[in-house]
Formats: C-alpha cells, structure tokens, sequence
C-alpha cells in the first residue's frame, strides 16, 4: 500500500517534470552565453548572462508587443466579464423568450474553429477600418470568449437561491441594485475564473493577432515571438529571454487570483 | 397598520389553477394563518400579496391602495422567508440595514433601528457575524429582524419556522407571538402545521386545492369545522370518521354501521331529518371517547378491541376497531388496557359531527 503510494507519487513528479522541461530548458537557455546555446555539455550556463534580456528589452520589437498584449487582454477582460455578466444574469434570471435554445446556441457556437470565422471577420474588420488597432482584437477575443463566460457565470447564479433575489426586491432593490449589491457579490469568485480564463485566452491567442494586425501597433507577443527576426541564424538566446518575460504576466496573474480561485471552487460546491 | 384585502382573487399557471376566487378580509392588526397541505395555494396567495407573483384576476389592497399593480418595494411590506433568504456575503447588522440602505434612511436612524430590533430579537452579539456563523434559529431571528426594522405596514411569513428543530420550533413560535403583540402590525403567516396555525393565528384560513375551506378562530374552526376536511386537518389525532347509515326505528333516530350504534342526540334530529336511510360520515374526536362508566347511557356506548396503546404521559392514546372501523380515543393516564383487550367506550352526544357524503360539507 504504502510503497504503491509512493510510486504512484514518483510518477506525477515525473510527469510533472517532464512537462516542466521545456519551460525550464527555455529559462537556461536564455542566462547561456552566445557560445554554449548549442552545445552540451554545458547542461547548466557556466557565465549566466543577462545579454539576451538586454537585447529583447532594448532592441527588439517586444516591450512594444507586450504592451499590446497587456492592453488587449485587460480591455478584453473588462469587456468580455460586464457583456458576461450581464447576458449570464439575463438567461438565468429573467423570462427570455427561446431561452433553452440560446442557451444551447452559444454552447454550440464554442465548438466552432476559430480558422472558420478569421477570413470573413478579417473582411469585417477591413470594412470598419479595425486593421491594426487594439479594437479590432478586443472584439474579436471577446467574441470567443463570451460564450464560455456567459455558460460559467449563468450556472453560478442559478444556484443563488431565487429567495435571496425576492428579499431584496421587498427590501426595495431595483434589478440594477440587486445584480450590484447581492448579484455580483455573490459570483465574485466565478468572476475571477473568468477573468483569468479571458486573460489567458486573449494572451495566447495567435491567429486573430496575426491576421488582423500588420504593425508593431498592434502586434500582440504570440505574433511578435513567431516573427521575431533572425537574419543569418535563429538567435535561440534572444528568442528563450522573449519567451521568458512573454510568460512572466499569466505568471504574476494566476499566482494573485490564486486564492480567490480556490474559494470559487469551494463556494460552489459547498453553497447550502 | 393595514388591512387587507383580497377580492375574487386566482392566480393560475398554465396547466394549474393554483389559488380560486379567494376573498379574505384581514384586519388591522391582526395575526392570521394560511393552512394546509401542499399546493393548496397558501404560499401562492402569500407571494401575491409580496408582489412576488402576478395576479391573474381579482384584486389585493393593503390599507386603502389597490397593490395590484405596484412592485414589491413599494407595498410597504417586510417578508420572511422559509429559507431564510439572508445576504450570505453581509453581516448581521448590514443584512437588516440593507432595505433601510435602499430606501435612503439616513445612517443614524439605520443604526437605531437595527440596534432596537437587535434588541427586542436578542441578537446584538450577532450584528458582526455572517450568516454562515449563525446557527438555525439565530439565522431565523436575522431574518425576523430584517423584516421588523423597516417598520412595515404587513408582516409576511412563509412557513418561516419548518426548517427548525422541532424543540426550536415550538421556543420561536412563542416569540412570535410576543413579538406580534409588541409590534401590532397585520401579519400573514403561512404554514402546513395545523399546530403553528391554532397557536399563532387570531383567526385562521384553512386552504385545500387554490379554495378557501373556511375562515375562523382558532377554536371555532376545531368545534365547528365547515366540513370534513377541516374537520380532520385541524386537530392531532385527527378526527375519527365512520360511514354510517341514518335509520329511524320506532320515532328513534340511529347512526348505525357495523360494531357500531349511536343514537342520534335530540339537537340533530332536525338537521338530518334529510338524510334518513341515508349514508352520511360521522365524525368523533379522540378525546371525545372514553371509557364507558355505569352513568353512560347505552345508546352511546360501543365495544372495541385494543390494537395499539400509546402512552404520552399526559394522556393514552388507543387505537381502537370497532366492526370494520379504526378509530383512536384520547384517554386518562390512569386507564390501564392492554393490546387485544376488549373495551367499552362511550362518547360524548354533545360533541357529535355529521358530514354529508358527496358535498364532505359539516350537517
């Protein structure tokens, strides 16, 4: 029993591991010297260097992306979560004609492929003047994530007892006050899911970003990695420090939002 | 300080006709109690007058204006809920702050109000503890409180005390009481305990599929019950009832069925004079029966087995049969019987009832 525990334990450290490898390979590779990135041994940077960071952040296009990005993803998540909210709170709530069968569009409309809907929303965003603007971005990321947050949100309300919502229409609530004072309150925790899933998302996303922008205005780090430019050889160094500072933000964001993750999980399954 | 009215009130969903034509006066304050079974349309009833449902047809007044057509917030009433209903994620003082919040009271008087409910509930220990933190009948007291601060015109309650432990229920249900006699303000209460409702209500609703049964005293309601329903809802044990046959025999009028014969007293002879050779129900209270004495006269003595004895200490109760009918008597502690033993019990003329058969309406 007990050894059985332990080598199960040995194996999710393994695996753990091995889908840690390449982060931390990246992470090495970008303190090596010029000289060591393609050779091993040396496994570990016998001079770490932070030449490649001063490269990335002085030289290239990045700082300017990650700008982008952060813009993007922050406006996106601002939006995608008030539109979320306020859709959630309307299809689970209110007496929407057709509910059941919108409700079950919008999980459809997830399983779309993003590749189906890039030209025709290219063509779109072409004929708004959107190319190569933050705006053009936003909507289209929160257009993806919408359907997921709407789907989060709206089962988490569901489940604030409907008595709740009476005792504060007789307490003299509106319906903004009450989605203000008892509503949000109450789906604090699953807002912070959903932040943190729109954050990600708009982050990693590539195909929008790299259609519908064509300068550094607009460029967001997933397009502005894949581009980044080499011209006699691949510069690994550069491209591990890009990398590195690229993944820094979702970092700091899951680490702070962490708590009230947690808390999220816990309150829904444990909501008398 | 309100009346209210309600006048041919329905209320129907789409397939269900929940609440039929009910007309009810309540009068200023006093403390009346909608009962019944399940889906009688008490709760139905309730939360039309909250304004947490629409009404179908007919109208709700509270005091002089017609509410019809107002939103809940500005009918100037305070409910509390089966459930509790409290703000999970506000503590005690801002749960019953909340609805003087919204309504722009300024902040001394908000405190005043709360600490005085605070008060009078015993809860000024709780006002910075979250609901989660409370136990069930200190979450049942924040919830009385929240309604008692805004000083409304009606109390509502919805089967506030079901979800209390039978000892807190009965502890609550006494503060309510005192707590309504301070306050002196119109409530509705709603409950399916015929206990709650005889103890609580100044008068008393009875309710049966959406149709009011019949409005009275607590007292009233249990001597004179307007028909079998209410004859057997109201009271525990219940009423017995046996199917008997009306039959006159030389100018003396019998109730009569199997194992059991009973002259029909003087004062009903008039009433069933309709039904001779008739089937009607005759209904007699458990603690209507006792055992029979030498000063009983035989025309209402019958014999029985014992089947079951249950002793409460206050009193016995016996499951009796007589013929093919089950019957329970309320008897004396002193009374020593045994299970298959045989009895004679008589009962009491005076507290007879009679019920038709098709209509189940009191004779």
């Amino acid at each position: 029993m007990r050894v059985g525990q332990r080598i199960r334990d040995g194996l999710v450290l393994l695996l753990l591991a091995a889908y840690a490898t390449p982060f931390f390979w990246q992470l090495l590779t970008s303190f090596k010297p010029e000289a060591e990135l393609l050779v091993l041994p040396p496994l570990l940077p016998t001079r770490p260097t932070l030449a490649h960071y001063a490269v990335v952040l002085q030289e290239s296009l990045l700082p300017r992306a990650l700008l982008n990005s952060l813009g993007v993803a922050t406006l996106t998540v601002a939006l995608a979560l008030a539109l979320g909210l306020f859709g959630a709170y309307a299809l689970a709530r209110l007496p929407v004609p057709g509910k059941g069968a919108l409700m079950l569009g919008i999980v459809a409309s997830t399983a779309f492929p993003q590749i189906a809907t890039v030209s025709p929303l290219y063509l779109l965003m072409r004929a708004l003047g959107l190319r190569d603007t933050w705006t053009a971005l936003v909507l289209a990321n929160t257009s993806f994530a919408l359907p997921l947050i709407i789907w989060l949100l709206a089962g988490f309300i569901r489940e604030i007892p409907d008595a709740i919502e009476e005792a504060a229409a007789l307490d003299g609530a509106g319906r903004l006050q009450t989605l203000r004072f008892v509503i949000l309150p109450l789906v604090a925790p699953a807002l912070a899911s959903a932040a943190l899933l729109t954050f990600l998302l708009s982050w990693n996303e590539f195909l929008f970003a790299y259609t519908f922008t064509a300068t550094e205005a607009s460029r967001t780090v997933p397009v502005a990695l894949a581009l980044f430019p080499g011209v006699f050889e691949v510069p690994w160094g550069d491209i591990a420090a890009a990398s590195i500072l690229a993944s820094l933000p979702p970092v700091v964001i899951v680490v702070g939002l962490q708590r009230y993750l947690v808390r999220g999980v816990l309150a829904g399954a444990l909501r008398e | 300080m309100a009346q209210v009215l309600m006048k041919d009130l329905n209320k129907k969903y789409d397939e269900v006709h929940a609440v039929k034509d009910v007309n009810l006066h309540i009068r200023d304050k006093e403390f009346i109690v909608l009962v019944g079974p399940s889906g009688c349309g008490k709760s139905t009833t309730l939360r039309m007058v909250a304004g947490l449902e629409e009404i179908t047809s007919g109208e709700i007044s509270i005091g002089d204006r017609i509410v019809n057509d107002l939103p809940p917030k500005d009918r100037d009433i305070a409910m509390v809920f089966q459930n509790y209903a409290l703000y999970p994620h506000m503590t005690v003082y801002d749960n019953m702050a909340f609805g003087l919040k919204m309504r722009k009271f300024p902040k001394p008087e908000i405190q005043k109000r709360v600490q005085d409910a605070a008060e009078i509930l015993g809860i000024q220990e709780l006002l910075k503890r979250k609901p989660r933190q409370l136990s069930g009948g200190q979450r049942q007291r924040v919830a009385v409180g929240r309604a008692i601060v805004r000083h409304p015109q009606v109390f509502l309650f919805d089967e506030p005390l079901s979800n209390l432990d039978a000892k807190l229920r009965v502890q609550m249900r006494v503060e309510l009481k005192r707590l309504h006699d301070r306050l002196e303000t119109t409530a509705i209460y709603v409950t399916h305990d015929q206990v709650e409702a005889m103890t609580l209500g100044d008068r008393v609703v009875v309710m049966r599929d959406g149709w009011i049964q019949q409005v009275g005293e607590p007292l009233e309601l249990y001597s004179k019950p307007a028909n079998k329903f209410v004859a057997g809802f109201i009271g525990s044990p219940a009423m017995n009832f046996a199917d008997v046959t009306i039959a006159d025999a030389n100018g003396v009028v019998w109730a009569e069925t199997p194992g059991l014969k009973v002259r029909v007293p003087p004062a009903c002879l008039e009433r069933l004079r309709p039904y001779k050779g008739q089937h009607i129900t005759l209904g007699i209270r458990p603690e209507d029966l006792h055992l029979a004495g030498g000063a009983d006269p035989s025309e209402y003595t019958f014999d029985s087995t014992v089947e079951v004895v249950e002793p409460l200490g206050s009193e016995i109760l016996l499951d009796i049969k007589t013929g093919p009918n089950m019957m329970v008597a309320r008897v004396d502690p002193t009374v020593r019987v045994k299970v298959h033993e045989s009895i004679r019990l008589a009962l009491n003329p005076e507290r007879l009832h009679f019920f038709d058969m098709k209509t189940e309406a009191a004779i």
